[in-house]
């Protein structure tokens, strides 16, 4: 039995030296972990997949949480981008669409896919489905590029932290951008150094990321920063794809996050006493919810 | 973590703790009493009791109750089903001392009168932790098939239990053991890598010094 990988130049290294691809090393690594075979594997992956979508198409924008605070702004995104009045291409439109649509579905008690949790649940489907339906791609491939974003997103598991009360939100919509941005490069054909480099991109920039939700629910401002996680995603594959590298290497950039969510007080990690929880406005909402 | 932990469970949000962790200790304690619920007290503690509103950790318990699983769309219809099945759902606070943060007490009565207490925690993912049994401390996650017999704590019994086990071709993954008081009443929970055939359940049943047998199984509606 091996080792899960903890760090991403081991997987980058074993796909080079194995001449395979960067998925396939995850793949391979899931089959000797749990014993099964690469197509129970991959068709598990493709079931994750396809619940991502099916999850996408159940939107529905009539719906409220229970707070109140949560639903229908992914219909408004939507509309805006049917008038064709939007400041950024379509890829990116249709992105942010998804986002807000898959976090507000999460907030409203319908089926998602967490991923890596369900608070972070918009930044990879948005980042995929929206890549396939805008180029056509292979169902196959985008289920390729889950594995992508699963193997970084179990490096960062293993080296920092996915859970909000242990490192903050960089953790949870961090990890997911990082996720998704190596994904995302990999559908460009990036090769394996330009998928960590994106990875390391990503999450650079969500370094420090407090969790601080409103009455301690995942809708503010977890569903909009799903929209910031799933777009800081595509810039940063992009700049990754460009030849652009991260100065500081990608698993240095994973250490600094788990440093930094150790740093962060525990009022900032889940427990909303502080930061946007702690406004009079959050406060209003949290007492409300109490009553 | 395997990779679908990363990506994966599908799952009924909005949190996996306070959600999905939530329907997985409802789901393990209905499979635990063993015969379909008539009763369900749910006494809330810590966070569970403070945000379980807004995540919808009532609804998710009485869901699990009702043996839906954590991707079930019809969650956020729970407690409306178990009105229709006539099933009696109070709620209340918990009186735990030095608890998990996310914990339920859950006091169920079967339809055949049969009585279960289950402390559960929600230990992050949507992993969860059953923490006590009939009053008794207790330590499984859910993820094994796992055989708890309530017993005299007289010599013996685990003898009787572990042979039985390896007559029947089950390897235990984990054993514990636990008693109220010195040849009062004891527990031994046993994690296993396959199933414990119904009947050793029955046999061990009828077993001198064998108060109670509760058994988790991982197949569906067992």
């Amino acid at each position: 039995m091996t080792m899960s990988f903890e760090k991403l130049h081991e997987i980058a290294d074993c796909a080079l030296e194995r001449h395979i691809p960067f998925w396939k090393v995850i793949l391979e690594d899931d089959c000797t972990e749990r014993n099964i075979s690469a197509e129970e594997s991959f068709e598990t992956m493709r079931r994750m997949y396809r619940a991502m979508k099916e999850a996408d198409e159940a939107y529905d924008a009539e719906l409220r949480s229970a707070s109140g605070m949560a639903g229908g702004d992914g219909a408004k995104l939507e509309q805006f981008r049917m008038q064709g009045s939007h400041l950024v291409g379509d890829y990116l439109s249709e992105v942010m669409e998804k986002a807000v649509k898959m976090a507000e579905s999460n907030a409203c008690m319908r089926r998602i896919v967490a991923a890596p949790t369900a608070g972070s649940c918009g930044v990879i489907p948005a980042v995929l489905l929206t890549y396939e339906k805008q180029k056509g791609t292979e169902e196959d491939r985008m289920v390729e590029a889950l594995f992508v974003a699963a193997g970084i997103g179990e490096v960062i598991a293993a080296s920092a932290s996915i859970a909000g009360a242990e490192g903050g939100c960089q953790a949870e919509i961090g990890s997911a951008s990082a996720m998704a941005a190596g994904s995302v490069t990999y559908l460009e054909n990036g090769g394996e150094e330009d998928i960590v480099h994106a990875a390391a991109l990503a999450l650079k920039n969500m370094l420090g990321l407090t969790c601080d939700p409103v009455a301690g629910l995942v809708e503010v401002p977890c569903i909009k920063r799903n929209v910031s996680g799933a777009v800081n995603a595509v810039t940063s594959a992009q700049m990754a794809l460009a030849g652009i590298r991260s100065v500081i290497p990608p698993d240095e950039v994973i250490d600094s996050m788990r440093r930094i969510g150790k740093l962060l007080p525990a009022c900032l990690r889940e427990t909303s006493q502080e930061g946007l929880a702690t406004t009079p406005t959050g406060q209003q909402v949290a007492k409300r919810m109490r009553g | 973590m395997n990779v679908f932990d990363i990506i994966g469970p599908v799952m009924v949000g909005p949190s996996s703790s306070h959600t999905a962790g939530a329907v997985k200790i409802g789901y393990v304690s209905r499979k635990l009493l063993a015969e379909p619920l008539k009763k369900a007290e749910i006494l809330l503690y810590g966070s569970f009791l403070a945000t379980g509103k807004g995540h919808g950790t009532t609804l998710a318990l009485v869901a699990g109750l009702l043996g839906m699983k954590t991707d079930d769309s019809r969650i956020p219809d729970s407690m409306r089903i178990a009105e229709e099945r006539g099933i009696e759902i109070i709620f209340g606070e918990a009186e735990l001392r030095d608890a998990h943060p996310n914990s339920v007490q859950l006091i169920l009565t079967g339809i055949d009168g049969r009585k279960l207490e289950v402390v559960g925690e929600s230990i992050g993912g949507s992993r969860i932790n059953i923490a006590g049994i009939d009053g008794i401390s207790t330590n499984f996650s859910g993820d094994y098939p796992t055989l708890i017999v309530h017993n005299l704590d007289q010599p013996g019994h685990v003898a009787e239990v572990t042979s039985m086990l390896a007559h029947k071709s089950v390897n235990i993954a984990t054993m514990q053991l636990y008693r109220a008081s010195r040849g009062g009443y004891a527990v031994m929970v046993i994690e296993c890598d396959q199933e414990v055939p119904k009947e050793s359940i029955a046999w061990l049943e009828h077993l001198e010094g064998v108060q109670k047998v509760t058994y988790y199984s991982l197949k569906d509606g067992e």
